[in-house]
């Protein structure tokens, strides 16, 4: 088992640190170098690193490239600008999930970057290849050459600029990213991220990346690992696939429709989204708030009167609001805010409200 | 390095026993502690509860996961230790000086099928 498993280009990094390492996506992962919490807390109000390099980087290009996304992209890439990026999803033609990913308008004519998650990678890159016929289009994984950080926090500005000296960061704005060079080699530095705070990412080659990391751990910023990234995505009301989107979960049931432009384009599964809106849905993701400090976690069940209404996608103990909270997929009649719902943790139910799904206020920069 | 005390039984779930006449009085190990990371949240029994050997009676959850508890003696849940539903993190601070539950063993011949101190560390040396 283990020896299949990947190592990205930042792992001697995370060994040296004394991360505790476990199994994501495929890949060998830091979990966390000292804890959970503290890392978290370093992005909420500083700012900490993360190895991404596990994500992966597949490009698209040629005379068709924006016809090809638009069809197998929920979220309309029609005339975006150069350096724009969009969030949205591929669908199956059932209209439920085969990934969540960003696309990059890269400064060259019909050009696009999609960055997909690490255990997705070779799954979409067959659904994007097997999409291809009609269509005057390339499309490269480059995911084995490509490394990448996400700065986050606050002070991941100043960090980008002082430190980096990376100083058109400054003027991104949110979802927008700028071509870079880092001694020669070709750098993608975007104003975007996964913990509901500012920040960047940035993409360059593996001894980039190594650079990168040890000039931002030299100077203070702090290195996080993924289960702090699960914390801050979490609170921030951001999905994750396989908890909140998979292959058996529609954008319309996630609460993410506005990334699926089903009134301005054509693209797959759009037809069994507009089929599902119009017939109503059956269920749907919503926050769950306990009283308890019992802690709601995947997989346990929303109950109302004894019976089983919903389940669990994600929960914690939210380590910046100090609650019991959890997103679940629930049947539609208990998604009312307000709503009163009963979650099973072990031999107990704890009562609950039905609440938003986002549980921090997010501090984008525009 | 987690530390052992000599003079409590062990369970292979990583529960200590203390016993003080018929009752069993279980907390989780250092070793359990310190695979876990912080603890923020302690599930208990009610007082009153029966348990069978083996049986779940809680759980210990740190941010990223819960850990279930398993009794490592049948009986009536006597006392509960209030005291963590505020603070779980005492059984960071210190596992053995904070136990969880206290319970009136039916069958104390079960603790014979517990391990000692040594037995105990020799089983964690090889996890």
């Amino acid at each position: 088992m283990e020896e299949n498993l990947l190592k990205t280009c930042l792992y001697d990094k995370h060994t040296a640190l004394g991360a505790q390492m476990s199994p994501f996506g495929g890949f060998m992962m830091p979990i966390q170098y000292t804890n959970i919490t503290d890392e978290h807390n370093a992005v909420r109000h500083r700012a900490g690193m993360f190895d991404v390099s596990h994500m992966g980087e597949i490009f698209v290009s040629g005379p068709d490239a924006e016809k090809f996304v638009n069809h197998i992209f929920s979220n309309n890439i029609s005339g975006i600008p150069d350096g724009k990026i969009l969030y949205g999803m591929m669908l199956y033609p059932n209209g439920t999930v085969v990934d969540d990913l960003l696309v990059y308008k890269e400064f060259e004519p019909d050009k696009y970057l999609l960055v997909v998650n690490a255990s997705n990678i070779a799954k979409d890159y067959e659904w994007i290849c097997a999409q291809r016929e009609g269509f005057d289009v390339e499309v490269v994984n480059a995911s084995d050459s490509w490394g990448e950080i996400a700065l986050q926090g606050p002070e991941a500005e100043k960090f980008a600029v002082e430190t980096l000296g990376l100083v058109p960061a400054a003027g991104l704005g949110f979802y927008t990213y700028y071509e870079a060079q880092w001694k020669g080699a070709r750098m993608v530095v975007s104003r975007t991220g996964y913990t509901g705070e500012d920040g960047f990412e940035i993409y360059c080659t593996h001894e980039a990346i190594n650079e990168i990391w040890d000039i931002l751990l030299q100077a203070g910023v702090t290195p996080c690992g993924l289960g702090c990234r699960d914390t801050l995505r979490f609170e921030a009301g951001l999905p994750l696939y396989g908890h909140e989107l998979s292959d058996e979960i529609t954008p319309l049931e996630a609460g993410l429709g506005m990334f699926a432009k089903i009134k301005e384009k054509d693209f797959i599964g759009r037809d069994a989204l507009v089929a599902q809106k119009e017939a109503g849905l059956v269920r749907k993701i919503v926050g769950i708030e306990l009283q308890d400090k019992a802690i709601p976690r995947a997989g346990y069940p929303v109950e109302v009167n004894g019976e089983q209404v919903g389940i669990v996608t994600t929960g914690y103990r939210s380590i910046s609001t100090d609650r019991s909270v959890c997103v679940a997929m629930v049947d539609k009649a208990y998604t009312e805010l307000g709503t009163a719902v009963e979650i099973r943790i072990r031999k107990k139910v704890f009562p609950g409200i039905v609440t938003k799904k986002r549980f921090y206020e997010t501090n984008y920069k525009k | 390095m987690s530390k052992t005390l000599e003079g409590l039984y062990y369970s292979e779930s990583h529960e200590w026993v203390k016993v003080e006449g018929n009752v069993a009085i279980i907390g989780i190990t250092d070793f359990a502690q310190h695979a876990m990371g912080d603890l923020s949240y302690v599930d208990m029994p009610e007082v009153d509860d029966e348990l069978e050997k083996g049986e779940e009676f809680g759980a210990v959850e740190s941010v990223k996961a819960a850990s279930d508890l398993y009794s490592p003696v049948s009986g009536t849940v006597i006392e509960i230790n209030e005291e963590l539903e505020d603070a779980p993190e005492l059984l960071n601070q210190d596992a053995f000086a904070n136990w969880i539950i206290k319970v009136e063993m039916s069958d104390p011949s079960e603790l014979e099928a517990l391990m000692d101190a040594a037995a105990y560390e020799s089983m964690c040396a090889n996890e």
